[in-house]
């Protein structure tokens, strides 16, 4: 099982590390909501695996619970990384319609002299 | 002996706050400005004398208030001997200066910038004289380099001001800089960051293995302010500024402020083979050289700067001697040269003023037309020289004096004959100046018409002229002050008496020799001139254009390579790094024993995995499909959420759920207006060179996870575990800590989506004022759109599916603190909730029966949360901590009540309005992009058509 998530956690990441290294706004998102998702996993990872054994106090006497510290983080994380997403595509979409082109990275021949003119 | 001195504060703090007025009343007049500059030096000059007595006594004010104990930075200040009299200096000539330089400059200069500029360095320089704490010391001497930039660049139309300014500010700031280092190492020895305990810990210090590398620290931060040699080069260029700031910063404050550390530091420092080499060679060095290149400068104020950087020099060779009667020349000395100094440059800066040039070959004969000046010239010079009966006399004596029995490596000839060359020179350079501008036949080509200046322009130097006399005929006036100072300097109790006439002693004879050399070096200087000329000189200037030059050339190559506005460059430059840092780190540690055993695998989780891999990498290989690779995307979030849940995860299963639809919705509605297609672009060679580092950083990152889930290290979750229903009242352990033990992050988080919706409101906003608004008009999107962009029955669907979504969206806010669920979630649902409608009705018709903005759910949710938070504080506890009751009403069960649930409303209304924000702002473009609006909330009514059609019946 350990593995299972690990290895998913190696894909996504290398996954999303592919799409961020393109050369276009929209793979870099994705590339970006893959890496986000495979940290979320790794840091959700750090409390160990565990099977029912949900965080929730349990009526009835004792009971072992898995780790509440990374879910709560992880939690947050989800939501946040969602917000920087949603910022991301509002700039590269602003960025596509004022300039009619996607790419993300500059002109070469478009120097600072150019940029003073 | 020590008395508390409040006032100090005071003293300390007027300058800055007296600099707002000048700044602010640009458009007063000169008058008003000088007048508002002069009334908080002058206050502080009161307040200062008032201590003089008891400081002349022996005694040291003190005044403390701690800033940053942490660090050891407290705002402390102390007022000894030293102190006093460098503070009075400043204040003092800081009076005359704002005189004179009310009648120097013109009414088209903005006076009231000017005099700004002067209070800010007024205050920073008498902060660093009066303080305590070294670290204080060293941002007043920070400050000291920055308002002196201003004043230098005053005349920002002046390419030599900007360059001088600049070159000022970088020599003295890397001084500053290195300076920081030896404050730092020093205040580690002495253990106390205090001027006071630092001066104690002398012996420590320099027994240290440290002393070294402090001393040469220190010394790089004094010898750049006070311009040694080889950093003296700074200062002549610093000459464009204004001629009161050269008078003020550049002979009598800024550049002796290296001076006042080194004697400062003396009893710490001194004392030592390598203070002594270091210090006194410098000294001596810079003496001659400025000396000699002074005498062959033609500009008037060059001529001085060098001479000042010669005095110095003298300064610092004297206190290198770490001898106790060279500290008591010293100290006198800095006195002396002040008067004539500052003198000299106001007389400069007249003669400039009324004949238009500075320039010597250009002067001469205007003793008779401008006597008074003539006179106040004559004397600061012939003081400067070191002739009799004025000041400079006497300290120069003194100097020979300390120098006739120094020996240098052995030699006991070496600084007695330097320091009789470096007399002569200056003797031959002060007569020149006498001679070259006052003296020789009147001329009828100045370039203005010279006459005396109005009172207010001679006032001042005639003031300082009238003390090199009173000091010069009457020594032991100065008695006071030199003893209190020269005692603060050595720590030992002086007492010394200056007197003219020392009998017939080495220093007089080689006073002689350097008074009759110096003549006759003036009668030669036509031929040497000529010769000084054709002489190859290393220009400074050029040196430190290229050094500048040069490393502006490297650091450019550098960042042309990392930095040439390519992202995927800079990606793959961190991630690399990433990768490269994590597996030294990897390396150095090493890995312990597995301790846990692995999991089983379950046939169902294993299809799950196989879909996520797979999934993920069809992502990489379809993505120039960007519709596909979406659709992609959904799965692997929602493999995720399955993911948690079977790894006892609920809370973090919903709220992957959620947050997965509406990222899906954000990113359709995006794609709508991008291009559908990533064109294929890269060569092979880059596909292969991301997938090294792709696959690389995903092995590291995969192995990394891989090693920690097999090992288990302590955590502090059970503490977490075991107060959350005592503590919290919440058998969800998740929901507390977010509400709870952890809520400053969450309320930290919050506040962070909030901002982000906005911040996509406000670019959303200006965007659609821009150009991107008449493209998105003339863009043609028909056919992307649906010929059937509200049907029916989604419209009824989604509809009935409101109260419903809403009620599970309440529900499980509400179960939240105790089952799987809270505000996070809760926010999330019922936003979906929200968004089927736009989706169904479209946008137009759903703004309508819109009741609530969005930014005020987000404001509201933020404010929830916070008054929440600070209403602990009524109860005297700390922000944040909750509290919780059970309630019992009758007709239902026992429920619980817990101020952590109102935290939590405003999570969820921060949650909600932020994502609603954030895919409304989008979905506002499809108005822009020719979408027309849909007053009916779907394509085919079938109600408004029977209506229709009894009508037409």
């Amino acid at each position: 099982m350990e593995f299972l998530v690990a290895s998913a956690i190696g894909t996504m990441t290398a996954g999303g590390v592919y799409l961020l290294l393109r050369l276009r706004t929209f793979p870099v998102i994705l590339g970006l909501a893959l890496l986000s998702y495979a940290v979320n996993v790794f840091l959700f990872s750090s409390g160990r695996l565990a099977i029912d054994m949900s965080p929730i106090l349990s009526k009835y006497g004792e009971a072992t619970y898995t780790d509440p510290l990374p879910q709560a983080l992880v939690l947050t994380a989800i939501v946040i990384s969602f917000g920087m997403t949603a910022v991301l595509v509002m700039i590269s979409l602003g960025a596509f319609l004022e300039s009619d082109t996607d790419r993300i990275d500059i002109d070469p021949t478009d120097t600072d002299e150019d940029a003073a003119k | 002996m020590n008395t508390s001195g409040n006032v100090l504060f005071l003293i300390a703090l007027l300058p800055f706050v007296g600099a707002l007025v000048p700044g602010l009343m640009i458009r007063a007049g000169r008058n008003a400005c000088a007048s508002f500059t002069a009334a908080p030096t002058a206050i502080a000059l009161i307040l200062l004398l008032t201590y003089a007595p008891a400081v002349l006594n022996g005694e040291v004010i003190q005044a403390e208030v701690m800033w940053l104990p942490q660090l050891g930075l407290s705002v402390s200040f102390f007022l000894d001997g030293l102190g006093l009299l460098f503070a009075c200096m400043i204040l003092g000539v800081g009076l005359l200066i704002t005189l004179y330089a009310r009648f120097y400059l013109s009414g088209d200069d903005p006076v009231g910038q000017f005099y700004t500029y002067l209070l800010l360095f007024q205050g920073a320089m008498l902060g660093i004289v009066i303080s305590d704490n070294i670290l204080l010391l060293l941002v007043f001497w920070e400050l000291t380099s920055l308002s002196s930039f201003l004043l230098i660049g005053y005349w920002k139309h002046l390419p030599e001001g900007r360059q001088g300014a600049r070159m000022a500010l970088t020599v003295t700031g890397a001084g500053g800089l290195a300076m920081i280092g030896g404050m730092l190492i020093l205040g580690n020895i002495a253990g106390s960051y205090n001027l006071t305990d630092i001066l104690q810990a002398g012996d420590a210090i320099r027994a240290s293995e440290w002393y070294l590398p402090a001393l040469i620290l220190i010394l790089l931060g004094a010898f750049t302010k006070s311009a040694q040699f080889p950093f003296h080069f700074w200062l002549p260029h610093a000459m464009a500024a204004p001629t009161p700031v050269s008078a003020y910063l550049h002979s009598a404050t800024m550049v002796k402020a290296g001076v006042f550390l080194m004697a400062r530091m003396w009893p710490v420092l001194s004392g030592t083979d390598a203070w002594f080499y270091i210090v006194a060679t410098t000294g001596l060095i810079t003496m001659v050289l400025g000396a000699l290149i002074a005498l062959f400068k033609d500009d008037l104020k060059a001529l001085l700067a060098f001479s000042t950087v010669s005095h110095l020099g003298l300064l610092t060779m004297l206190l290198g001697f770490g001898t106790e009667a060279a500290a008591v020349a010293a100290v006198f000395h800095i006195i002396n040269h002040l008067t004539f100094k500052a003198a000299l440059f106001m007389t400069a800066g007249i003669i400039d003023h009324e004949t238009h040039t500075r320039d010597i070959k250009r002067l001469g004969g205007l003793r008779h037309l401008m006597p008074i000046t003539f006179v106040i010239g004559t004397v600061a010079a012939l003081s400067m020289a070191g002739i009799p009966l004025f000041n400079g006399f006497l300290s120069k004596e003194m100097m020979l004096e300390e120098a006739s029995h120094t020996s240098w490596a052995a030699s006991h000839y070496a600084v007695p004959v330097m320091a009789t060359i470096g007399a002569l020179l200056s003797v031959a350079y002060s007569l020149r100046f006498i001679k070259h501008v006052f003296l020789g036949p009147v001329r009828d080509d100045y370039p203005a018409k010279p006459h005396d200046p109005p009172f207010g322009l001679w006032a001042a130097p005639a003031l300082l002229v009238i003390l090199v006399v009173l000091i010069g005929v009457m020594p032991f006036l100065a008695d006071g002050i030199v003893a209190a100072a020269a005692s603060a300097v050595t720590g030992a109790d002086l007492d010394p008496h200056l007197k003219i006439w020392h009998g017939v002693t080495p220093a007089l004879y080689m006073s002689v020799i350097a008074v009759v050399g110096g003549a006759v070096l003036l009668m030669l200087h036509a031929p040497l001139d000529k010769a000084w000329i054709k002489a190859p000189r290393p220009e400074a200037k050029a040196i430190f254009d290229r050094l500048i030059a040069a490393c502006v050339a490297m650091t450019r190559s550098v960042t042309e390579v990392t930095h040439n506005g390519a992202i995927s460059r800079y990606l793959a430059i961190f991630t690399v790094s990433s990768v490269a840092l994590g597996a030294i780190a990897f390396a150095g540690g090493g890995l312990s024993e597995p301790t846990r055993d692995m999991l089983p695998v379950p046939a169902i989780i294993a299809v799950g995995w196989v879909m996520l891999v797979v999934a993920t990498i069809s992502v990489v290989t379809m993505h120039h499909h960007r519709f596909r690779a979406l659709v992609l995307i959904g799965i692997i979030g929602l493999s995720i959420s399955a993911g948690f849940v079977y790894m006892s995860a609920p809370d973090l299963a919903l709220t992957q759920i959620s947050v997965e639809t509406v990222t899906i919705m954000l990113l359709l509605l995006a794609l709508h207006f991008l291009p559908k297609e990533t064109p294929k672009e890269s060569p092979l060679s880059l596909k292969i060179r991301d997938g090294i580092i792709a696959v690389t950083a995903g092995a590291g990152v995969g192995g990394l996870a891989f090693a920690f889930m097999q090992r288990d290290v302590s955590t502090i979750s059970s503490y977490h575990i075991a107060n959350s229903y005592e503590g919290g009242g919440g058998t969800n352990v998740v929901n507390v800590i977010l509400v709870d033990f952890r809520g400053y992050d969450t309320y930290g988080e919050i506040i962070v989506l909030g901002i982000a919706g906005m911040l996509i409101y406000a670019l959303m906003q200006s965007l659609l004022e821009g150009p991107a608004a008449r493209r998105l008009r003339n863009a043609n999107y028909a056919n992307d759109r649906s010929k059937d962009r509200h049907p029916l029955m989604m419209v009824v669907v989604t509809r009935v599916l409101m109260p419903i979504a809403l009620m599970v969206g309440i529900y499980i806010f509400l179960r939240g603190h105790n089952q799987p669920g809270g505000g996070f979630v809760a926010g999330l649902v019922v936003a979906i909730a929200l968004l089927m409608q736009y989706m169904a009705s479209g946008f137009a018709w759903t703004q309508d029966r819109q009741r609530i903005e969005y930014h005020t759910l987000i404001g509201f949710g933020v404010i929830i949360a916070g008054v929440t938070g600070a209403g602990a504080w009524v109860f005297d506890a700390p922000f944040l901590t909750s509290s919780y009751t059970y309630v019992h009403l009758p007709p239902i069960e026992e429920f619980e009540l817990a101020t952590a649930m109102l935290f939590d409303l405003g999570v969820f209304l921060t949650v909600l309005g932020a994502v609603m924000l954030m895919l409304y702002s989008l979905s506002r473009i499809a108005r822009y992009a020719g979408t027309t609006v849909n007053v009916d909330p779907m394509d085919f009514d079938p109600s408004s058509r029977a209506e229709d059609n009894s009508e037409a019946r």
